[in-house]
């Protein structure tokens, strides 16, 4: 049994809410509630759910750049949540993020050159301005831009091409996990097919391990070999893209699922309806969150127990004190 | 497909809608042609930059002119031509007989009144009605729109309502007066699947008590497919193909739309058929100096020397199956 | 694909929702982009040619036209303009376009200096607010607040009062009171600026570029100084150049107010006080220096709204 890369243990992110003068805390929004799973070397779990599921918060803290409320995160046998500045600091060789909007996730001011090549200076990665040019690019290649594009600004660049200039900012360090927060999200179809293309081909050349955050469900399937489903902050079903997509156990997913909708007019199929929106994380219900717009759910069974992860199938995990 | 036997609704020819700018000028729309008939829903597809919005804004004059401008082209609504209306007149058409809603309802609702008052000046521009009238009939726009306890929201302003409940407001707004057409620009791209469904549900509900056409402005596939019943793809300003929905997903003629069909993962599609996307290579081309012949040939597999000569024409090469590419 | 390069600028319809339509770009950095929409402000391009006009003219001017300042000729009291004194003569019969060149020095020079002290005091009031947090913000904020709920003017005047002699002593009078004067006034222009920095980096600190370069291992001075300081400048530079002309309103009113300079050390503001005795039987002396601050500050309001135009950081991005 080889140890997995990235292993989270009841995550919990609550942000505080302050108020009044004297800026006391009024009120938590629990936005990662109760988070496991694990990550091995290699592979592709997504992380899907709807805006406020709490997946790019969970995303945010494996990475750091949001500090954790409780729970453990081990990567590579070590506890990161414990690390001091020093030691954080080497992490980031080994983890890093692609963002969303290619628009905001490039700084306007600096050219492409210097945005792919600030790593290499910040970790002393290569010796010389020659070394560090070679290097960009290098990386610039790898993603399949041009050297004749590093003396250029963000702005004259397409939104595809920025998301190649962002994905080679994330892979000057050499990382072995990247966090994708919904990486393709923002681009138009036939671009999405390309930086989707383009993900797959760096992660079998360079062996890197995705957490693939998205909200669209059918590139999740595409990319993805594990997918875990987020709801109001908790996980509440885990399984092989393959199992989860053919047999969802979870309501939650299965509605997910049906509410996709399919580039095929002849297709006619059931559409589970959802009642309702997703509650607010302030005041989460309680029980199981999703009880209140659950198509199957038994009172008072669901709306007063948590019901815990529990394995259905070989790595099929589902949260549901129904199925499963 | 009955529907276009009849005079059809809108019918839009030959649009060319160009906005200056410091570069020179945009040919945002060049040159577009499509009808809706009465009660059709008509899908309009495109990636950003295609000119679908514009062609739609155009067509309620909701463009900046200046910078915008139609340059060309009739805009036939119910036989007359809207393209020389002067703001007035347009204001009598727009809500009253053509509805739009938007992308993004928070920036169409105005902060500092309340969903009522607003839904009720609507009625109140269009039609006789006093304020008790106009109040009423918002409740009951709210109920239609299944907005919980209408009677207690109609007073709440627009950042107490969701973003699903948002788009639920603007819809009740755009039919308050009954409008013929309904013209929706991507009313779901910014909510989450499940919110996304219950709108589309939504708006097939609601045409089929309204009896409107609507069309739809979308860069899903995925909506298009279970929403429309004719389709119109464009590209770079042009329409490349229009098609019954059923045979442009069967048979997509154009390699464009071929394209973008074979782009999408499916989530319909067993897991170990999985195979590498096919994507479309290189980006749409600048509309600001467009390639003089078919815009799509520099990306596309089948291009021979006479696509940059000369742009194709959309011709019917199947019954109601139109397509502009000289394969054809 | 990868040789061509597009933005796209965004054309907004009256409703608001934005319509991107694809464009080419040049080749072009943001400062030549900046410029290039600064150009396009005709207003604020045939200000920036006044006031280097006037800048030209106060730092080469006295070196063309070498009449002394303090040259007294009661022969020529309260004279009109002539070519032996172009812009006229004032009461003690001195060349007022000798006076107008050295005090417009003075003046622009003060309001220059002004600024930049104001600006780098709030940018840094600012930035050590806007990175920290907490306390420290608290605190530097509410510092910020006091300063802006000081009675201004009665407080400059007390400062003056109580310091001009001690730092003329050390600077000699014509240094000494620039020093003070300076000083007084960027002292009491900091804050909105101070606040405006602040503000600006709240907002970039949670931007994603910010928090990549976080992610890549960034420290806290590489964070600010190379991403989160650029993109705050814009409105910064634009408020700047307010200030100038804030300033340059500050010191006339102290010298007409007879707080600013020594009587023999002409400002612009100095030369309006002087003039106001004689506004019957000599307008011109009033009327070229009031003339000349209203075309400075005017000048420099209007190049503020250009570089607005032209920095702003919607547009730029």
């Amino acid at each position: 049994m080889t140890q997995p890369l990235l292993r989270v243990n009841d995550l919990v992110k609550n942000f505080a809410l302050k108020g009044g003068i004297l800026g006391r805390i009024v009120d938590e929004v629990h936005a990662v509630d109760q988070v496991s799973f694990d990550l091995s070397a290699g592979e592709t779990l997504g992380l899907v759910g709807e805006s406020g599921s709490g997946k790019s918060t969970t995303g945010r803290c494996i990475l750091r750049l949001i500090e954790p409320t409780a729970g453990e995160i081990w990567f590579e046998g070590r506890d990161i949540v414990k690390l001091d500045a020093k030691e954080l600091g080497a992490l980031r060789r080994d983890m890093q993020i692609i963002f969303q909007d290619p628009y905001a996730s490039l700084n306007p001011r600096m050219t492409v050159g210097a945005i792919v090549g600030e790593a290499l200076i910040i970790h002393g990665l290569a010796k010389s301005r020659r070394a560090i040019e070679e290097r960009v690019v290098e990386l610039l290649e790898t993603v399949g831009l041009g050297a004749d594009h590093m003396r250029r600004y963000p702005h004259e660049f397409s939104g595809g091409q920025r998301q190649r200039i962002g994905i080679a900012r994330a892979l000057a360090v050499s990382p072995k996990l990247i966090v994708c927060d919904e990486p393709v999200s923002a681009l138009d179809v036939s671009i999405q097919a390309q930086v989707i293309n383009l993900l797959e081909d760096l992660q079998k050349e360079f062996g890197l391990t995705y957490l693939f955050i998205a909200h669209d469900l059918s590139v999740v399937e595409h990319i993805c070999t594990r997918v875990a489903v987020m709801y109001l902050g908790r996980l509440v079903e885990i399984a092989s893209s393959r199992d989860l997509y053919t047999r969802p156990l979870h309501p939650y997913t299965e509605a997910l699922l049906s509410a996709v909708p399919v580039p095929a007019p002849r297709a006619k199929r059931q559409r589970i309806r959802l009642e309702g929106e997703v509650p607010n994380p302030i005041n989460p219900p309680t029980g199981c969150h999703f009880h209140a717009r659950c198509p199957i759910r038994q009172l008072p069974l669901c709306s007063t127990e948590k019901p815990q992860l529990k394995r259905a199938a070989d790595g099929h995990w589902v949260a549901c004190h129904l199925r499963g | 497909m009955d529907a276009r036997t009849a005079e059809p609704l809108l019918e839009i020819s030959g649009l060319k809608t160009y906005f200056k700018t410091d570069d020179g000028t945009v040919r945002a729309v060049d040159g577009v042609d499509l009808a809706i008939g009465r009660g059709e829903v008509l899908g309009v597809v495109g990636e950003s930059g295609c000119g679908k919005s514009v062609t739609a804004h155009t067509v309620l004059k909701l463009i900046q002119m200046p910078p915008g401008k139609i340059n060309d082209g009739r805009i036939l609504w119910q036989g007359r031509d809207l393209v020389p209306l002067d703001l007035e007149e347009m204001r009598k058409i727009r809500s009253k007989e053509i509805a739009i809603i938007f992308q993004e309802p928070m920036t169409s609702l105005n902060p500092v009144y309340t969903v009522g008052e607003q839904i009720a000046e609507v009625v109140r521009e269009h039609e006789h009605a006093s304020r008790r009238e106009a109040l009423d009939r918002a409740v009951e726009m709210l109920r239609l729109v299944q907005i919980p306890t209408p009677e207690r929201r109609v007073h709440d302003y627009p950042h107490q309502f969701s973003g699903g409940m948002r788009q639920r407001v603007m819809i009740a707004m755009a039919l308050s007066c009954n409008p013929k057409l309904l013209i929706a620009d991507e009313p779901t791209t910014a909510l989450d699947v499940t919110i996304q469904a219950q709108i589309l549900d939504l708006l097939g509900e609601m045409k089929e008590r309204f009896g409107m056409a609507i069309m739809l402005i979308t860069h899903d596939m995925g909506v298009v497919a279970e929403t429309a019943q004719r389709v119109v793809v464009m590209y770079a300003g042009r329409v490349v193909e229009e098609a019954s929905v059923e045979e442009l997903f069967d048979r997509p003629l154009h390699p464009y739309t071929q394209g973008l069909i074979r782009s999408i993962p499916r989530v319909d599609r067993a897991a170990d058929q999985r195979a590498r996307l096919e994507a479309i290579s290189g980006t749409v081309p600048s509309l600001l100096d467009p390639p003089p012949g078919c815009r799509f040939a520099a990306r596309c597999k089948f291009a021979t020397a006479a696509c940059t000569q000369a742009a194709p024409d959309l011709r019917e090469v199947e019954p109601g199956h139109k397509v502009a590419c000289i394969l054809y | 694909m990868a040789g061509s390069t597009r933005a796209s600028p965004i054309v907004e319809p009256a409703t608001g929702v934005p319509i991107a339509v694809a464009a080419p770009r040049r080749h072009v950095t943001p400062g030549r982009e900046a410029w290039r929409r600064f150009r396009r402000h005709r207003l604020a391009v045939l200000s920036a040619g006044i006031l280097m006009t006037m800048i030209v003219a106060v730092v080469f001017g006295p070196l063309i036209w070498r009449v002394p300042i303090n040259e007294i000729d009661f022969a020529a009291m309260l004279e009109s303009p002539s070519w032996a004194h172009p812009l006229g003569t004032d009461d003690l019969g001195q060349d007022l376009l000798a006076r107008m060149m050295y005090g417009g020095r003075i003046s622009l020079a003060v309001g220059l200096a002004a600024m930049t002290m104001a600006v780098v005091v709030g940018t840094l009031v600012g930035a050590v607010a806007g990175v920290s947090r907490g306390r420290v913000d608290a605190g530097l904020m509410w510092l910020t607040d006091l300063f802006l709920s000081l009675p201004q003017l009665p407080l400059l005047l007390l400062i003056i009062y109580l310091f001009r002699d001690s730092l003329k002593e050390v600077a000699g009078p014509e240094m000494g009171t620039f020093v003070l004067i300076v000083v007084v006034i960027g002292g009491f222009r900091w804050m909105p600026v101070a606040r405006l920095v602040r503000a600006q980096f709240f907002s970039l600190r949670e931007r994603d570029f910010v928090e990549a370069a976080r992610a890549l291992g960034a420290s806290t001075l590489r964070q600010v100084v190379r991403h989160i300081l650029p993109n705050a400048l814009g409105p910064v530079i634009v408020a700047g150049t307010i200030d100038v002309a804030a300033a340059i309103i500050a010191e006339s009113t102290l010298s007409f107010l007879g707080l600013g300079f020594p009587p023999d050390i002409p400002t612009w503001g100095r030369i309006l006080y002087d003039a106001k005795d004689y506004l019957d039987v000599a307008p011109h002396w009033a009327l070229f220096a009031g003339g000349a601050i209203f075309l400075a500050v005017l000048s420099i309001n209007y190049i503020g709204d250009g570089l607005r135009d032209a920095l702003d950081p919607r547009r730029v991005m």
